[in-house]
């Protein structure tokens, strides 16, 4: 297929960054949205010209490196789907296809396509995971949790801190990422005595790193790759609201 | 070269609780004092990263990703073995030791995979008590599934993302050190090389990826969990970034490299579409579980699987080997796909292709029932190929997928060069010449959670690199600078026509046909006189563009490129010096009437370890004998 990509190219943090237009000719349709950028960047070399820098790393859709806003929409038109994911099948011959970074606030443009995620980290550090010890756990099988937690606890623990919730957001918020961290331990026992402290801290650190609140426009669970639901930010509210109204002590 | 192995002698069993009382310790106040550069943020590197913080040592870690959680690990689908025994089907931990020994085709060492073994029930503990969301039953203990080359149901699994989920669960223990100030996090930083001071590992030098800043970073003791080398082959099933830099790197300052020619080829993978793909995706080996593995009987067979009678149909691994059937090892189930493509019998496009059919599984179980099983799987496949197992048989083909070789190091995880550490995929230890499914979680975690965090304190004590500090200002650590800014200044300076990815094709379309997953003398010679040529080609004729100083992708593919075209060579001298077959490791020259691998186990019951001899100079070979007091050295057999 033939195809025309709009694309940012922008030379580094302070730069001043633009769309720029190149032809994409002979792409297979078989080839993924970023081998078809792998196939622009060969040509681009050949050309003499410096090849567009994106983040990628495993291209199968779990390690969260992938970003790309491509015609608006974060990761692309296929629902559940990261960009590394998607196939040039999903675009038709002729097309134009405009591809972004991930913008907010709190994900500075690199280089490129190339965003800082860092904050993300942050926020997990400041409280998403359970204080344990290596050595000195007891039998695995010695705390019983039922299917159906375990089971939400692991559609919440499916993250991949790719930031497309957050690149959907009108308010550029981090709260689905956020939530569904708070999620997969607030549907476990191992979670549960430190529940107010990490949905406290979380939530505070969120905020410092400059994403915006949450006004429930959905559009990050629409944007998911992993199809978290919003549900779990009503988990969070509820939590953050025991924990700071009600002055939680776990 | 060194090769003490270290092993603690008497009975395999008391090995490891013997060897943790021998050992020299630190007392607790003194921790702190003693800092641990940890390179690779992997299963292994997290882990350990996590564990010596929680020890009391101060901890730098690198990563070259934006973030510790991204690396490969994540990408593991099935499961992590362990002996368990929850489901009361006669597993323990001798019987996981017997399973990985054999598996690997007896070119481990016993007491590490006993170690392993040992540990593997301690790794589902830890990481359940961290909220690791194992698969549950509905009565509320953890569900265990199956894998290849085991009689037993021994895998712990969270859906096809339990990669994902233990390298979380380990990033949110390193996450904790990280707010706790014990671990000092560096990403986007990739190690370019290790300085050794008065034989001693004393510091690394990285560049940031961002800046392009060359960094000295001076410590204790430099601990590489950098993964594997399956991306020689160019397509394979890791990530694009992964790499053999650190690794040979280290082999350049004097730490041996063990087995490179032990590489496994997954067999279940999605098959190659085209020339412009990057990388091969890998379907878990989980799936033969319910899939059934076959090809037509007819070589000109055309008609879609479907309409294909079931006496019309080969189900080759069922026929060949009845006992362990479509859950035989990898290197048997990617050897016989193979066989059955060169006979003709291959299915899709250019015919390089086997069905892996799930028809009579949804009709014994449902469709819910294997949609709640593999629906992830299912969908990535759907996503890739356009078609849905659902309906028709996937189809598959191996691709290089692990690499059981990589630095050699000591019951201590200790390389060549004291004080140089590695762990998990990086180094050889475990798993012999074949890795059995759902392992490499288990020695990733093996290694970083319980067995590093024990040995390196007894370097400590015993070798007292704080009696004799070492700063960046060494004399030692300028010289390496130099080495490192002038390879990128090299590379960037050559200014000729061709992409590093296209040299990165060349190599591993060469090194799939002479060095993949059957290899012979003629091939290995001729790749052996081809790979320096193309080398000589890369430095004459790749093309750098843009700055050293700033976010440069194409710098570092390129970096990484020219040591895989010379690590390249050193595969395939280990291949051809290797005159036998074992494991992933097949010569056509070394095969039984009925084309099964035939070890010389005579001759080659040894771990092969080459040394780096200087610049265009041959390295030297030498081997580590190997002893099987315990399971006695047989036929694999699994018919």
């Amino acid at each position: 297929m033939n195809i025309t990509v709009r694309v940012w190219r922008q030379e580094g943090p302070a730069a001043t960054g633009h769309l720029e237009t190149i032809e994409a000719t002979d792409v297979s349709a078989d080839s993924s949205f970023l081998e078809m950028l792998d196939l622009v960047n060969e040509r681009l070399i050949s050309a003499g010209r410096e090849p567009i820098a994106f983040d990628h790393d495993c291209r199968e859709g779990i390690c969260g490196m992938c970003s790309l806003v491509i015609d608006g929409v974060p990761h692309g038109p296929r629902r559940a789907t990261t960009t590394c994911q998607l196939h040039m099948r999903s675009f038709t011959d002729g097309a134009t296809i405009t591809i972004e970074p991930f913008r907010a606030k709190a994900f500075g443009v690199l280089r490129d396509l190339v965003v800082d995620r860092s904050g993300f980290d942050r926020i997990i550090q400041a409280g998403g995971y359970a204080s344990v010890n290596t050595g000195g756990a007891p039998d695995a099988n010695a705390i019983p949790i039922g299917k159906g937690e375990a089971d939400l606890a692991m559609d919440a623990a499916a993250c991949i801190g790719c930031g497309a919730c957050v690149a959907a957001c009108p308010n550029a918020s981090a709260m689905l990422f956020t939530a569904a961290k708070v999620a997969h331990y607030g549907h476990l026992p191992q979670g549960e005595p430190e529940r107010d402290r990490r949905v406290t801290r979380m939530v505070e650190t969120m905020d410092a790193e400059g994403f915006g609140n949450c006004r429930n426009y959905y559009e990050c669970e629409a944007a998911c790759p992993k199809e978290i639901p919003v549900d779990f930010i009503a988990e969070l509210n509820r939590d953050f609201r025991r924990a700071t109204v009600q002055g939680g002590s776990r | 070269m060194n090769l003490d192995s270290k092993i603690p002698s008497g009975p395999v069993q008391d090995a490891w609780d013997k060897h943790k009382f021998d050992m020299k310790l630190v007392n607790p106040a003194n921790k702190r004092k003693f800092k641990v550069l940890m390179v690779g943020t992997g299963l292994a590197g997290g882990s350990a990263a996590a564990s010596l913080a929680e020890l009391g040592y101060e901890v730098d870690a690198f990563c070259f990703q934006d973030s510790p959680r991204r690396a490969h690990s994540i990408a593991a689908q099935g499961g992590i073995n362990a002996a368990k025994n929850y489901q009361n089907d006669g597993d323990s931990v001798w019987r996981l030791f017997y399973d990985t020994v054999k598996g690997g085709d007896f070119r481990s060492r016993e007491a590490n995979v006993y170690r392993l073994a040992q540990v593997s029930a301690n790794i589902i503990d830890q990481c359940v008590a961290q909220g690791v969301p194992f698969a549950r039953e509905y009565g509320g203990q953890l569900a265990n599934r199956s894998f290849g080359g085991a009689q037993v149901s021994r895998t712990f699994y969270a859906r096809g993302q339990t990669g994902q989920q233990l390298l979380l669960g380990c990033y949110a223990g390193l996450a904790r050190q990280i707010d706790a100030g014990n671990v000092t996090m560096h990403t986007r930083k990739e190690m370019l090389d290790v300085v050794v001071v008065d034989g001693l590992a004393r510091g690394i030098l990285t560049r940031d990826l961002v800046t392009g800043k060359i960094e000295r970073w001076a410590g204790d003791a430099v601990v590489l969990a950098t993964g594997g080398y399956a991306n020689v082959f160019h397509l394979s099933t890791n990530a694009i970034g992964c790499n053999v830099t650190a690794a040979f790197r280290a082999y350049k300052r004097g730490a041996g490299f063990a087995n490179p020619c032990y590489t496994q080829i997954h067999p279940t993978c999605i098959p190659v579409h085209g020339e412009q793909q990057s990388k091969l995706t890998l379907m878990s080996e989980s799936l033969r579980n319910d899939g059934r593995v076959w090809v037509p009987k007819a070589t000109d067979e055309t008609r879609p699987p479907g309409d294909i009678p079931e006496h019309e149909r080969d189900y080759y691994l069922e026929r060949k080997y009845p006992s362990f059937g479509n859950l035989s090892p990898r290197d048997i189930a990617s050897r016989s796909a193979k066989e059955a493509c060169d006979e003709g019998r291959g299915v899709g496009p250019g015919k390089r292709g086997v069905y892996l059919d799930f028809r009579d599984a949804i009709a014994r179980v449902g469709e819910d029932t294997i949609r709640e099983r593999y629906g992830n799987l299912f969908d990535m496949y759907e996503r890739i190929t356009d078609e849905s197992p659902y309906k028709v048989p996937m189809r598959i083909y191996p691709a290089p997928h692990y690499t059981m070789g990589g630095l050699w190091v000591d019951y201590n995880l200790q390389s060549t060069i004291p004080g140089l550490h590695v762990i998990g995929e990086a180094n050889f230890s475990d798993h012999g010449a074949n890795r059995l499914g759902a392992s490499a979680l288990m020695q990733g975690l093996a290694d970083g959670y319980f067995v590093l965090p024990a040995t390196i304190g007894h370097y400590f004590a015993t070798h007292g690199p704080d009696k004799q500090p070492v700063d960046t200002d060494h004399p030692d650590f300028a010289r390496v600078e130099d080495d490192v800014r002038g390879r990128i200044k090299k590379l960037m300076g050559v200014n000729g026509t061709r992409s590093p990815a296209s040299f990165h094709r060349e190599l591993g379309r060469l090194m799939w046909d002479k060095c993949g997953m059957a290899r012979n003398a003629r091939g290995l010679t001729e790749a052996l006189q081809r790979i320096p040529e193309l080398r000589e080609e890369f430095w004459h004729d790749v093309r750098v563009l843009g700055s050293g100083e700033s976010l440069n992708m194409m710098l570092e593919e390129a970096g990484r490129v020219a040591d895989f075209m010379e690590f390249a060579e050193i595969m395939c001298r280990d291949a051809l010096t290797r005159e036998e077959s074992c494991g992933g490791h097949f010569r056509e020259e070394h095969q039984t009437e009925d084309g099964e691998a035939l070890r010389n186990d005579a001759d080659f019951t040894h771990v092969a370890v080459w040394e780096h001899t200087g610049e265009d100079s041959t390295p030297n070979r030498h081997t580590e004998a190997l002893d099987f007091p315990n399971v006695h050295l047989a036929t694999r057999s699994y018919k």
